[in-house]
C-alpha cells in the first residue's frame, strides 16, 4: 500500500467534496424543473428527461450551426445556446400542456402513461432528426479544462460552470416562486384551486406557465449537461429515475426539500462510490433513499397543505 | 420483414453454379441463383450507435461479393432483422431468421448478451452465426465464428507493451458493469500480476450508462497508477473521458489504456479528449496497406466521406468474406460442411492484412496494433504484434 | 357461484371466445415459431392480469410488477440453470459442475442460497412464493405509512432500477447482465424440443385461464367490492372499519404471486432470463398491456397484451422506425381517449348497439371523444362495474 502525505489526503479531500458538490449540482439542476411541474403542480411528467435532452440537442445545433457558419464566435456561443434551449423547451413544454396535460390534471396516474407515451415519441424523434449516434457539441475552451490552486489539487472548471449556474437558476426560481406576483398565483392555485379560482386568478393560465417554465429549465439543464456528458436519443431516460427521487425525497411542493435532497442524494452516492465499487455504490444509495421514503413518506420537507 | 436484394446494377446473367441439389441437401433458402442469409443488429436501441458500423460493413461485402459474382453463382439476399437492443427480442428474430426464413448464414449480434441469447437458438435449430465484437472468449461453438478477438489476443500483447515501453508497474482496472470488462481485466489481473509482477491498485465497475466519474477520478489521483486500464462503453465512454480531462488526467501527463475505443467511440468522445491516450485494437482505419486502403475507399464511396471505421466494423466486413470463401472450399451451403470447412480459412485481403480461421476453435489468428489517438479522431498505429493464436480458455488466466 | 366464477352468461361467453382462440384458432393457423411468441406474450398477460386487480379494482399503480415477473423467473431459471450444469456437461470448467457464469467468475463452489434450488418443488414455491413475499414487505411498508398514488409508482419504479442494477453489480451469482441464459431440460425432459413447446403453451394457456377464473371469483366477492370502494372513496371505507391496508397489501401479493408464475412460464418458453426483463421499461410496459387492454377487465388485459405485442413483433419486422411513434401514439390516445382501453370501447359500443357507436365516433370531431373520455374519466368506477 503506498503512503500518502497529510497535504496528498487534504487535496483529496477537498477534491472529493468537490466531486459531491458537483453530483449536487446536477442533481440539483436536474430537479428544478420537476420541482415546479410535479412538486407544485403534481403532474406526473415521466416525459421531463426528453426536455432535458432537447435542450442538450439545441446546444449542439447551435455548435454545429456556430462551427459551420461564425467560428469567430465559438467562445461565446454557449451561453446563447443556453437561452435558446430555455426557449425552445419552453415553448414544447407549452404545446404539451395545451394539446395533453390540460386533459389529464384530475387524473395523475393517467398523467405518468401518457407522458411516458410522450417520452417514446420524443425519442423516437431525436432519433429520426439526429440519429441514434451519441452527440457531443464543440465546447469553448474557456469551459474546459482544469483550475489549479495548489499542485496537487485540479478543480475542473465545467463543474464549477455547472454549479454556478445551478446557483443562478434555484435563485431565479426562488425569486419567481416566492417574490414575484405570477409565483404568487401559483403557490396560490396549488393550495386552492377553487378558491384561487374564485378570487380571480386563472388558473389555467398559470398551469400552462408553470408548465412551460418547468420544462424550460429542464431544457436549461439538459444544455448545461452537455459540458460533462454526451447526448443521444435516450439520454432523457437515463436521468429520470434519480430526477424523480431528489424531488420526491426532498418533499414536495418544498424548494428548500428538494435543494436539501439533492445534496443529501450527491454526497452519499459520492461517498459511496469513493468507499465502495460503482456499481454497489448506486444501489446503496437507492436502496437507503427507498427505505428512508418507506419510513418517511413525506420526505425530507413536507409542506403542511391539506390535500 | 425487410428483403432487399443487393445485387449489382446490371441484370447480368450469372456464371451458372453447381445445381441447388447438391450444394443444398437441407432444406435451406438456396434457389438456383440465389442464397438468402440473415443481419441482426440493433437499428433501435440503446445499442443502434455501436452497431450501425457493423450492419454498413456486412452490407457493403455482400454487395462486393454480389458484384463479383456471388457464391456458386448465387447472388446473396439479405433478411435484415432489429434486435432492438434487447436480448429477448434478438432470441426471437433469431429464431425466425432459422426456423421461418431458412437463412444459410446469420450476420450479427455484437454484445456479449445478445450473443449468448440467441447462442442455444444457434446450437439447436443448427444455424451458422458470424460474430464480429471483441468480447471476453471462454465460449466456442461449432455454430459460430468469431471474428473479433477473444480477450487474451486483444489484453496480453498491449500489457506487455506498456510493461516495456513505459516501465509500467501498477494498474488500475476500470469496466462498465457487465461479462466483457469484468473477464477482460480478469485476465489483465492475471498478466499483471503472475507474469508482469506488477500491482493492481484498483479495480471498478459503473453501471452502463453512469455519467458522474469524479469520485473514481479521485481515487485514480490518490492511487497514481502507471497505467490506467480502461473498458468503460456506450454512453459512459463520453463523460468518462470529458471528466478526465476536466480533471487534469490528459494524454501527455498520464497514461491510459483502453480496449473499448475504437474510432466509432472516438468520433463521439471527440477527438480532444482523447489525445495521447493508447488503445489496443486489431484494426485501425489509419492501417497503411493496401488492402484498407481499398477498404477505406469503397466505405466512403458507400456511406459518406465522414464515416469512420473502427475494429469492429473491419471485423464485421470479414465476416461475409470468410463465409464466401468457406462455402467454396465446402462446395455447399449445408450448415455442418460450412462448420467443418471453415478450419484453416485464410483470407488475404481482409483490410487489417490476414487472417486465418483457426485449425479448431472457429477464432481467428490476428495481429494486435497499439494506436495513440490524435485530435482528428484517428490513431497513429506505433506498434504490431505478430499474428496472435486465439485461445479462448485461456490455461492460467481462469 | 357460477355467476361468481364466469361473470354472469355473457362473461361466459367472453371467456369461451377467449379460450377457443388460445387452445384452437390460434395453435390450428400458427406455424410453432409464431405460437412459441403467443406463448411468450400470454406469460406477460399473467402481470397484466394482476395489474387488473391492483390497478384497475385496487386504483394502486405499480411500476415495479418486472421485479415480481423476474423473481419468479430467477428462481425458474436458477433450477433449470443447475439441472444443466451437471458435472459432465461442465467438465471443460475449472470448478465443474457449478453454472458457467459462475465459473467465469471464479467462483469455486455454489453459493449457499443457490443450494435449494436443486429442488425442484422448492423452486416451484418459490416462482410465487419469492416475489408474493417481497411483495408483502414492500407493501406492508408503505401501505401502513399510507403511501398511494404516484408516490407509490416512483418508489415501484426504483425498485425495479434497484433490483436490475443489483443484479447487474454481482453477476458472479446472478449471470450480470447477460442473465441465466441457455436452459436446457426440466427434470430430463428437453423444453427445447418443438413437441416441448406445444405442451408448455397450453400449459401457459391453461393456467392463464385458470387464473382469469380464479380472479373473477375473488374480484365478484367481498375483496372486489372492499378494494373497489377503496379506490374510489379510500377514507370513507377505512372510517368503516374495515382493514384497508391488508386489502391492498393483499391485492400487491396476489398481483406479484401471478406475476412471479408468468416469468417462471416465460423462462421454460423462451429459455433465458436477463436484467433486461426486470428493470423500468419492461415494468412501465406492461402497464401498457393492461391499460390498452382495458384496466377493469381481466379478458381486456390478456387482449391488449396480445395485441400490443402482435403488434411490436410485425412493426419491428417491416418498419423499426414507426414502432416507437405508433406505441407512444397509442398510448397516449388510449390514455386520454379510452381510458377504459379496449374493453371500454367494447362495453360502450355494446350498451349502445354498434350502429349508433360507429356514427358517433365517427361523425363528430375528436372534440367530442375528449368530452366523452371526460365524462367517463369523471367515475371510472362506472364503467369498471358494468
Amino acid at each position: 500500500m503506498l503512503a500518502y502525505s497529510a497535504s496528498e489526503l487534504w487535496s483529496i479531500f477537498i477534491m472529493q467534496g468537490f466531486a459531491g458538490l458537483s453530483l449536487f449540482s446536477v442533481l440539483l439542476l436536474m430537479a428544478l424543473g420537476l420541482a415546479i411541474i410535479f412538486g407544485q403542480m403534481g403532474v406526473v411528467n415521466l416525459a421531463h428527461g426528453e426536455f432535458m435532452a432537447l435542450g442538450a440537442y439545441v446546444v449542439y445545433l447551435c455548435s454545429t450551426l456556430v462551427q459551420n457558419h461564425a467560428p469567430a464566435l465559438q467562445p461565446y456561443y454557449f451561453l446563447v445556446a443556453i437561452a435558446i434551449a430555455f426557449v425552445a423547451a419552453a415553448l414544447l413544454g407549452l404545446l404539451v400542456e395545451w394539446s395533453l396535460i390540460r386533459y389529464l390534471y384530475r387524473r395523475p396516474l393517467d398523467t405518468l402513461l401518457a407522458t411516458w407515451g410522450l417520452s417514446l415519441v420524443l425519442q423516437q424523434a431525436f432519433r429520426s432528426t439526429f440519429g441514434a449516434r451519441e452527440v457531443t457539441p464543440t465546447l469553448p475552451d474557456w469551459l474546459m479544462g482544469s483550475f489549479k490552486p495548489t499542485e496537487s489539487i485540479d478543480i475542473p472548471i465545467n463543474g464549477v460552470f455547472v454549479m454556478a449556474l445551478t446557483l443562478v437558476l434555484t435563485g431565479a426560481v426562488w425569486l419567481f416562486l416566492y417574490r414575484s406576483r405570477a409565483g404568487l398565483h401559483m403557490r396560490a392555485t396549488v393550495q386552492n384551486r377553487a378558491m384561487s379560482g374564485a378570487i380571480g386568478i386563472n388558473t389555467g393560465l398559470v398551469d400552462r406557465l408553470a408548465f412551460s417554465l418547468g420544462c424550460g429549465i429542464a431544457g436549461v439543464a439538459g444544455a448545461a449537461f452537455t459540458t460533462i456528458g454526451s447526448t443521444g436519443p435516450d439520454s432523457g431516460s437515463r436521468y429520470i429515475v434519480d430526477t424523480f427521487l431528489v424531488v420526491v425525497f426532498g418533499g414536495t411542493a418544498s424548494l428548500l426539500g428538494t435543494i436539501a435532497s439533492a445534496f443529501g442524494i450527491a454526497q452519499g452516492q459520492s461517498v459511496c462510490e469513493f468507499f465502495l465499487q460503482g456499481t454497489m455504490g448506486k444501489v446503496a444509495v437507492l436502496l437507503g433513499i427507498v427505505v428512508i421514503l418507506m419510513i418517511r413518506p413525506q420526505g425530507l420537507f413536507a409542506s403542511k397543505v391539506r390535500s | 420483414m425487410a428483403t432487399a436484394l443487393l445485387a449489382a446494377g446490371s441484370a447480368a446473367s450469372l456464371a451458372a453454379g453447381p445445381p441447388t441439389a447438391t450444394v443444398n441437401t437441407t432444406g435451406l433458402a438456396v434457389t438456383d441463383d440465389t442464397v438468402t442469409v440473415g443481419q441482426l443488429h440493433s437499428a433501435t436501441g440503446t445499442m443502434a450507435i455501436s452497431e450501425t458500423g457493423s450492419i454498413q460493413a456486412e452490407q457493403l461485402a455482400i454487395e462486393q461479393i454480389n458484384e463479383a459474382g456471388g457464391i456458386l453463382g448465387r447472388k446473396i439476399k439479405i433478411i435484415v432483422e432489429d434486435g432492438a437492443s434487447d436480448w429477448p427480442t434478438f432470441a426471437e428474430k433469431a429464431k425466425k431468421l432459422l426456423v421461418n426464413d431458412k437463412v444459410a448464414a446469420v450476420f450479427g449480434c455484437w454484445t456479449s448478451a445478445s450473443r449468448k441469447a440467441v447462442l442455444p437458438v444457434f446450437e439447436k435449430e443448427n444455424g451458422m452465426l458470424y460474430y464480429p465484437t471483441f468480447y471476453e472468449g471462454l465460449e466456442q461453438s461449432k455454430n459460430v465464428i468469431y471474428t473479433g478477438q477473444e480477450a487474451t489476443q486483444q489484453i496480453i500483447a498491449g500489457l506487455d507493451w506498456m510493461a516495456k515501453q513505459k516501465k509500467a508497474k501498477t494498474f488500475y482496472l476500470i469496466g462498465s458493469d457487465y461479462i466483457w470488462p469484468r473477464t477482460s481485466n480478469k485476465i489483465a489481473r492475471k498478466h499483471i500480476e503472475n507474469v508482469l509482477k506488477g500491482e493492481v491498485v484498483g479495480e471498478e465497475y459503473y453501471a452502463l450508462g453512469h455519467t458522474q466519474f469524479g469520485s473514481l477520478i479521485n481515487k485514480i489521483k490518490l492511487k497514481k497508477p502507471d497505467v490506467i486500464y480502461a473498458i468503460v462503453v456506450g454512453g459512459s465512454n463520453v463523460s468518462f473521458y470529458k471528466q478526465l480531462k476536466a480533471a487534469g488526467i490528459t494524454g501527455d501527463k498520464a497514461t491510459l489504456l483502453t480496449i473499448s475505443v475504437t474510432e466509432d467511440e472516438a468520433l463521439g468522445i471527440g477527438g480532444e479528449n482523447l489525445v495521447g491516450f493508447y488503445s489496443a485494437m486489431k484494426y485501425f482505419q489509419s492501417l497503411d496497406n493496401p488492402n484498407n486502403k481499398k477498404f477505406v475507399e469503397a466505405f466512403k464511396k458507400k456511406y459518406g466521406d465522414k464515416a469512420v471505421i473502427g475494429d469492429v466494423t473491419q471485423a464485421a466486413y470479414l465476416g461475409p468474406w470468410l463465409w464466401k470463401l468457406t462455402v467454396e472450399k465446402a462446395g455447399s451451403f449445408d450448415i455442418d460442411k460450412v462448420a467443418a470447412a471453415s478450419a484453416g480459412v485464410e483470407f488475404k485481403e481482409a483490410p487489417e492484412g490476414y487472417v486465418r480461421i483457426h485449425d479448431s476453435n472457429h477464432h481467428l489468428w490476428s495481429k494486435l496494433r497499439i494506436g495513440q489517438w490524435s485530435t482528428d479522431g484517428q490513431a497513429k498505429v506505433l506498434y504490431e504484434s505478430e499474428l496472435i493464436e486465439p485461445n479462448p480458455f485461456p490455461k492460467g488466466y481462469q | 357461484m357460477f355467476k361468481r366464477f364466469f361473470g354472469g352468461r355473457s362473461g361466459l361467453t367472453n371467456l369461451a371466445l377467449l379460450a377457443i382462440l388460445l387452445f384452437a384458432v390460434l395453435p390450428l393457423s400458427l406455424d410453432i415459431f409464431r405460437l412459441n411468441l403467443v406463448g411468450k406474450y400470454l406469460t406477460y398477460a399473467f402481470v397484466a392480469l394482476g395489474l387488473v386487480v391492483l390497478w384497475g379494482k385496487g386504483g394502486v399503480l405499480s411500476l415495479g410488477q418486472g421485479v415480481f415477473f423476474g423473481l419468479g423467473g430467477y428462481c425458474m431459471a436458477m433450477f433449470l440453470k443447475l439441472e444443466a450444469s451437471d458435472p459432465i456437461s461442465t467438465k471443460i470448467q475449472s470448478t465443474p459442475g457449478i453454472p458457467d457464469f459462475m465459473d467465469w467468475n471464479q467462483l469455486k463452489a455454489l453459493p449457499a442460497f443457490w443450494v435449494p434450488f436443486k429442488s425442484l418443488p422448492f423452486s416451484l414455491l418459490a416462482v410465487v412464493v419469492v416475489p408474493s413475499v417481497v411483495a408483502f414487505i414492500v407493501g406492508l411498508a408503505m401501505f401502513k405509512r399510507r403511501v398511494g398514488g404516484v408516490y407509490f409508482a416512483i418508489i415501484t419504479q426504483a425498485l425495479a432500477l434497484i433490483l436490475s442494477l443489483g443484479i447487474d453489480g454481482n453477476q458472479g451469482v446472478t449471470g450480470g447482465r447477460n442473465g441465466i441464459t441457455d436452459l436446457r431440460t426440466l427434470w430430463g425432459w428437453d423444453i427445447r424440443a418443438q413437441s416441448s413447446q406445444y405442451i408448455l403453451y397450453f400449459v401457459t394457456c391453461f393456467l392463464l385461464l385458470a387464473t382469469i377464473v380464479g380472479l373473477q371469483w375473488l374480484l365478484s366477492g367481498r375483496m372486489g367490492k372492499t378494494l373497489g370502494a377503496i379506490r374510489d372513496r379510500e377514507d370513507r371505507v377505512r372510517f368503516s372499519g374495515y382493514d384497508v391496508d391488508l386489502f391492498k397489501v393483499s391485492a400487491f401479493v396476489l398481483a406479484a404471486g401471478i406475476a412471479g408464475v408468468g416469468g417462471a412460464l416465460f423462462v421454460l418458453q423462451v429459455g433465458f432470463i436477463s436484467p433486461s426483463l426486470v428493470g423500468i421499461v419492461p415494468s412501465i410496459e406492461m402497464v401498457i398491456f393492461a391499460a390498452v387492454g382495458g384496466r377493469h377487465s381481466l379478458l381486456g388485459a390478456v387482449y391488449g397484451t396480445l395485441i400490443v405485442n402482435t403488434g411490436k413483433s410485425l412493426f419491428s419486422e417491416t418498419f423499426p422506425q414507426l414502432w416507437l411513434f405508433a406505441m407512444g401514439g397509442l398510448f397516449i390516445a388510449v390514455v386520454v381517449l379510452f381510458p377504459n382501453g379496449l374493453a371500454g370501447i367494447w362495453d360502450l359500443a355494446r350498451r349502445q348497439g354498434w350502429s349508433k357507436f360507429v356514427r358517433a365516433k365517427a361523425g363528430t370531431a375528436a372534440a367530442d371523444a375528449v368530452g366523452l373520455a371526460s365524462t367517463l374519466s369523471a367515475n371510472p368506477a362506472k364503467e369498471g362495474k358494468s
